[in-house]
C-alpha cells in the first residue's frame, strides 16, 4: 500500500523508513476502530474480507504475475483450505482440531492440489492454460456440490455450517476478548489476525520475488526457452509457483471458513476466481503494492456500488428501478473494460512492466547500461 | 439398447448446438488468435431475445413457423449488433496489447452482458411457450421429437452454408487469408478490420440460432445459461482443433455424444458412486485430456508452444 511506495522512494534514508513504518503500523492498528465506529461493523467485515482477498491476490500473483501462468481456477485452492477447515473443525464429522493444525494442513493440502493441477499442464501456456485451470476450478466446485451421496463428505449444496470460530490458545475470536481490562470486539480480533497473516504473506512474497526462485519465475514468464537454456529447471520452478500460490490460497480459505462459520460450494464459483485474477491484473501484475491495491479496490468498490446504488436510485427516480445486485456487477464489468482499455498494464504496474508496455524496453535498458 | 440409442440421439441434438456455438469461437480464434470469452453470453442474449419475441407473438394467431422465423430474425439482428460492438469496444483497441488484456476485457464484457440481461429480463427462469409441435417419432425403440429433428437439420444446414461461404466465396477467401497472415492479407488489399467485424457478426448470428435452439430444446432460458454453454462449446472447439471449422463441428458432435452417453452410464460404471449430476464435468475432463495429450485437437494443425 502507501507504505510500499514510500518505502521505495525513501529506501536511502533509514530513519525515514523507520518513521514511515511506524506511522503505517499505527494507521493499520487503529484502522478497525475508525472504521468500526465511523462506518459500522458491516464495513469492518468488508475490511476483513479485503485482507483475505489480498492474501489470495498475492498467492495468485505468484502464479500469474511472477511466473506468467494464467490461472482461472485459483479459487479451487481457497475452497480446499476452507473445506478442510470446515471438515476438521465442525459438528459435521464431530472433529474439532485446533487452528494451528488445520491452517498449515490446509496450506499443505492446497499446495498438493496446486501441484496436481500444475503437473499435467506444464506444457500449456496462455489461453489454453487459462481454460484448463478454469475447468479444474469448476471440477472442484462440482465435486464439492455433489459429494454428499452416497457418502456424505461435503454436505452438498447446503454446505457446512456451525464451523468452529478461530481460537488461539484459550481465546476464541468469536467473542469479545478481555485482556488487561481492555475489551477487543470479535471483528477487531479477526482483523488483527488477518492483518498479521497478510503482512506475513507480503513479507514472504517480497523475499520470494528477490530470491533465486523469484528471478527464475520472471525468467520463465519472459521467455521459457531462454530460461531453460540458462539452466533453470523450468518444470520444478513452474510446479513450485503453482504449489506456493495454491498454499497461500489454502491459508486464506481456512481463515475464511473460521471467520464465516459456514462454507458452501457457491462461495467458490468461477466469478470468484475471475475476481481474484482481476485484482492481480488491474492492480498491476507482478507488482506487490499494485496487487495489494487491486485487492483493496476490488473488495471495496463492489460494496460501495452495492450500498450506494439503491439510495442513489431512490434519490434520482424516487424508487429502486434496477436490481442493485445486477447494477453493481454491471458497473464492475464496465470498470474492468475501461481500466483495461486505458491502462492495460494495470493501475500500478512495476517499473519493468511499465517499460515493456511503452514498447521501448531495449532502448531503456541500453541507455541505463551506458 | 434403446437407452443407448436414445442417448445417441440426445447427444446428436446437444452436439449440433455445441457445434454451432463452437464455430463462433473457432472462427474468431482462427482469425485473431483470441478466445472470445463473451461468446457464450451472445448465445444467451440470442435465446432471451428470441424467447421474448415468441412470448409476444404466441397468442397472435400467426403460424408457428412465422413466429419462430421472426424470433430468429430478431435474435440474429440483436446478436450481430452485440457481437459487432464487442469487437469494436473491447477487442479492437487491444489488438496489439499483451494477451491478458483482451482476456480481461472479454471477462468484463461477459459480466456486463450477463447483468444487463438480468436487469432487462430479471433473475427468473423463463419458460418456453408451448407452441412447438410435440410429436415424437420412433427410431429403433427410442423417441425423437420433431423439434430435435429440426435442430439437427438446421444446424447441419447452417454449418454446410458456413463451410461453403468460407471455401467458395470471395469473402471466405479474404477470411482465410486474414487468418493465415493478417499483414500480408492487408497488403493484398484485404480490409482486415472489416473481415474481423464480419467474422464476429457471422459468429454471433450462429450464436443467435444456437440460443433459440437451446431454449427450445430445454424449454427454458435464463440470464446465466450462456456461461456453461460457452465453456462447453469452447471445449468442443478445442477438441476438434481450435481455428479449424470442420474441427469445431466434429468436436461439438463428439462432445455432445460423450456428455449424454457419459451422463447415461456414469452411474452404472462407478457402481452408483457418481450420478448423472456429474454431467458437467465430462466436458472439463475431455478438455484437460485433449489439451494434455493432443493440444492441436483432433483435426487441428500443429499449434506453437505459446498458443
Amino acid at each position: 500500500m502507501t507504505s510500499m511506495s514510500s518505502l521505495n522512494a525513501l529506501r536511502t534514508d533509514k530513519r525515514m523508513v523507520i518513521a514511515a513504518t511506524v506511522i503505517m503500523g499505527i494507521a493499520l492498528a487503529v484502522l478497525p476502530f475508525i472504521i468500526g465506529s465511523g462506518l459500522g461493523n458491516s464495513w469492518l467485515r468488508i475490511l476483513n474480507f479485503a485482507l483475505l482477498y489480498i492474501m489470495l491476490a498475492l498467492g495468485l500473483n505468484i502464479v500469474v504475475g511472477f511466473a506468467g501462468l494464467l490461472d482461472l481456477g485459483y479459487i479451487a485452492f481457497y475452497a480446499v483450505g476452507a473445506y478442510l477447515y470446515a471438515l476438521l473443525a465442525s459438528p459435521h464429522f464431530g472433529l474439532h482440531l485446533p487452528v494451528w493444525v488445520i491452517i498449515p494442513a490446509g496450506a499443505a493440502l492446497a499446495g498438493i492440489f496446486g501441484a496436481l493441477l500444475g503437473a499435467p499442464t506444464l506444457r500449456l501456456r496462455g489461453d489454453y492454460l487459462a481454460i484448463v485451470t478454469l475447468g479444474f476450478g469448476e471440477i472442484v466446485r462440482i465435486f464439492l456440490n455433489n459429494l454428499n451421496a452416497p457418502v456424505n463428505i461435503t454436505n452438498g449444496p447446503q454446505g457446512i455450517s456451525g464451523i468452529d470460530p478461530i481460537h488461539l490458545g484459550g481465546f476464541t475470536l468469536a467473542k469479545p476478548i478481555s485482556l488487561f481490562g481492555f475489551t477487543l470486539p470479535s471483528l477487531h480480533a479477526y482483523y488483527y489476525l488477518f492483518l498479521a497473516l497478510a503482512l506475513f504473506i507480503v513479507f514472504v512474497t517480497i523475499r520470494l520475488e528477490n530470491s533465486r526462485i523469484g528471478r527464475a519465475w520472471v525468467a520463465i514468464r519472459e521467455d521459457e526457452i531462454a530460461a531453460k537454456s540458462c539452466g533453470i529447471n523450468t518444470r520444478n520452478i513452474k510446479l513450485l509457483a503453482f504449489t506456493m500460490g495454491a498454499s497461500f490460497g489454502g491459508v486464506a480459505g481456512g481463515l475464511f471458513a473460521g471467520f464465516q462459520g459456514f462454507v458452501s460450494p457457491e462461495s467458490f464459483n468461477l466469478m470468484e476466481s475471475v475476481m481474484v485474477l482481476c485484482m492481480v491484473v488491474l492492480g498491476g501484475m507482478g507488482n506487490i503494492p499494485g496487487v495489494i491495491l487491486g485487492g483493496i479496490l476490488l473488495t471495496i468498490l463492489p460494496e460501495i456500488f452495492r450500498h450506494g446504488s439503491g439510495p442513489v436510485q431512490v434519490a434520482i427516480f424516487g424508487k429502486i428501478l434496477l436490481d442493485p445486485e445486477a447494477l453493481r456487477m454491471l458497473l464492475f464489468g464496465l470498470a474492468l473494460i475501461v481500466v483495461m482499455l486505458y491502462r492495460p498494464a494495470g493501475l500500478w504496474p512495476s517499473t519493468t512492466r511499465r517499460r515493456e508496455f511503452r514498447g521501448d524496453s531495449t532502448n531503456d535498458v541500453l541507455k541505463e547500461g551506458e | 439398447m434403446d437407452i443407448f440409442i436414445q442417448q445417441i440421439i440426445n447427444g446428436l441434438v446437444l452436439g449440433s448446438i455445441y457445434a454451432l456455438v463452437a464455430l463462433g469461437y473457432t472462427m474468431v480464434y482462427g482469425i485473431m488468435g483470441l478466445i472470445n470469452f463473451a461468446h457464450g453470453e451472445v448465445v444467451m442474449i440470442g435465446a432471451m431475445v428470441a424467447l421474448t419475441v415468441i412470448k409476444l407473438l404466441a397468442n397472435s394467431g400467426l403460424p408457428v413457423f412465422i413466429i419462430i422465423l421472426l424470433a430468429l430474425a430478431a435474435a440474429a439482428v440483436v446478436c450481430m449488433a452485440v457481437g459487432f460492438s464487442i469487437e469494436r469496444i473491447a477487442y479492437r483497441p487491444l489488438r496489439h496489447a499483451p494477451k491478458l488484456a483482451p482476456l480481461i476485457t472479454a471477462i468484463g464484457v461477459s459480466i456486463v452482458l450477463q447483468n444487463l440481461s438480468m436487469l432487462i429480463w430479471g433473475r427468473n427462469y423463463h419458460a418456453f411457450p408451448p407452441i412447438l409441435p410435440t410429436s415424437a417419432h420412433d427410431v429403433f425403440g427410442a423417441t425423437i421429437t420433431t423439434l430435435q429433428v429440426a435442430i439437427v437439420l438446421i444446424a447441419t444446414l447452417m454449418m454446410a452454408g458456413l463451410i461453403v461461404l468460407i471455401h467458395r466465396t470471395r469473402l471466405g477467401r479474404a477470411m482465410r487469408a486474414t487468418s493465415e497472415n493478417p499483414s500480408i492479407a492487408q497488403l493484398m488489399g484485404v480490409n482486415i478490420n472489416q473481415i474481423i467485424s464480419i467474422t464476429f457478426i457471422i459468429g454471433s448470428a450462429l450464436a443467435a440460432v444456437a440460443g433459440l435452439m437451446v431454449s427450445a430444446n430445454y424449454s427454458i432460458a435464463h440470464y446465466y445459461m450462456g456461461f456453461m454453454l460457452g465453456l462447453k462449446a469452447f471445449t468442443a472447439a478445442v477438441l476438434g482443433g481450435i481455428g479449424n471449422i470442420a474441427g469445431a463441428v466434429l468436436g461439438g458432435i463428439l462432445l455432445g455424444l460423450i456428455e449424454s452417453l457419459g451422463a447415461g452410464y456414469i452411474g452404472d460404471l462407478t457402481g452408483g458412486f457418481l450420478g448423472s449430476h456429474y454431467q458437467d464435468i465430462f466436458a472439463f475432463f475431455v478438455l484437460i485430456g485433449v489439451l494434455i495429450f493432443r493440444p492441436s485437437g483432433l483435426v487441428g494443425e500443429k499449434v506453437s508452444e505459446r498458443a
